[in-house]
């Protein structure tokens, strides 16, 4: 889901750079009013889980690859806010050091994964595990859906932004100047693979570390909303 | 054990089985990412590599391109895991570095 450079136009990498600034502002506003310096570890380790957690791609044999992001189960443990911060360091990391991901695309790829992914991932599990006690095995199932769910909602998003650019920009003998997958191609291939594959990588990685915090770190269940 | 220290020795784990991310979608000739092909996989898939894509595509030079160190790309898969590995501790260390920083401004009380 790391849109590279050359595949949005500049309006698209404008819109959505300028939709995200603000979401940056009120994290940073947010978090510094709820966060405590011991809390600082787990807002980085929630960065470092995200940012390996994508490294293992994920293969659809003969076909594409794909990974989860890690970011539903930092959202849980976090809050969203929090989670956004963690995410876009890892997101900017990844861009500038490994080329994955493009500059251009930053605020694309922020958007969909850094606010879009943790937002849609907090507020399903909050209305399923709604009134649960954080050892109950609602919330491994509350967690395993806002997984599942917010990556295919994120990946939209991708492919809408991916599948607009042939309307947006095209020359006049009808070639594409950037993303040549209009929304009929776009929409369905972004979708259909997290729908298949990455979407159930998301349900099991948020699911199994959250089991296993009930377990081992149930503290981690009741503090550190940020 | 403290939590915390749990935690990072699963993110130690996690950095040790990486390279998973990298055998197995060769193994099962996954391709790239959709989405996410260079101009060359583009001018096989549309037949034409699309001017704008083809300008903004050389704008950025990473310093580790897709998790290997440069030149690599010809090297056998235990010298990509081996680069795949250092990339995620490189990765993870300056993430850890950043968020730190970020922590101290926002944890800083205004006077």
């Amino acid at each position: 889901m790391h849109i590279p450079d050359g595949y949005l136009g500049p309006s698209t990498c404008s819109v959505l750079g300028a939709a995200i600034l603000p979401v940056w502002a009120v994290a940073s506003k947010n978090v510094k009013k709820t966060l405590k310096a011991k809390q600082v570890p787990m807002l980085a380790m929630g960065a470092a889980f995200s940012f390996v957690i994508m490294m293992f791609n994920v293969p659809i044999p003969g076909g594409t690859t794909g990974h989860a992001v890690g970011g539903v189960l930092v959202a849980l443990l976090l809050g969203p806010w929090a989670a956004c911060i963690s995410i876009t360091v890892a997101l900017v990391v990844q861009a500038l050091l490994f080329g994955d991901g493009g500059i251009t695309a930053i605020g694309a790829n922020c958007f969909n994964m850094a606010f879009v992914l943790p937002f849609a991932g907090y507020y399903i599990y909050k209305a399923i595990s709604f009134n649960s006690t954080p050892d109950s095995p609602r919330r491994v199932i509350a967690a395993a859906i806002a997984g599942y769910l917010a990556i295919n909602i994120a990946a939209a998003c991708a492919g809408f932004e991916f599948g607009i650019q042939p309307l947006l920009y095209h020359d006049v003998s009808g070639h594409a100047l950037y993303c040549p997958y209009g929304l009929n191609v776009a929409l369905p291939a972004m979708l259909g693979e997290h729908l298949l594959v990455f979407g159930w990588v998301e349900a099991l990685v948020t699911a199994l570390v959250l089991k296993y915090l009930q377990k081992q770190a149930p503290e981690l269940l009741y503090e550190g909303r940020t | 054990m403290k939590t915390i220290t749990k935690l990072w020795i699963g993110l130690g784990v996690l950095i040790i089985l990486s390279p998973l991310g990298l055998i197995l979608p060769e193994h099962f000739k996954a391709g790239s990412a959709w989405g996410e092909w260079g101009a060359d996989e583009m001018q096989k898939l549309v037949g034409y590599v699309p001017q704008g894509l083809k300008k903004l595509s050389e704008l950025w030079n990473a310093p580790m391109p897709d998790y290997a160190f440069k030149g690599w790309e010809e090297n056998g898969l235990q010298y990509l895991s081996f680069a795949y590995i250092v990339s995620a501790i490189v990765g993870i260390g300056i993430i850890t570095l950043v968020v730190w920083g970020i922590g101290k401004l926002l944890t800083r009380k205004d006077d």
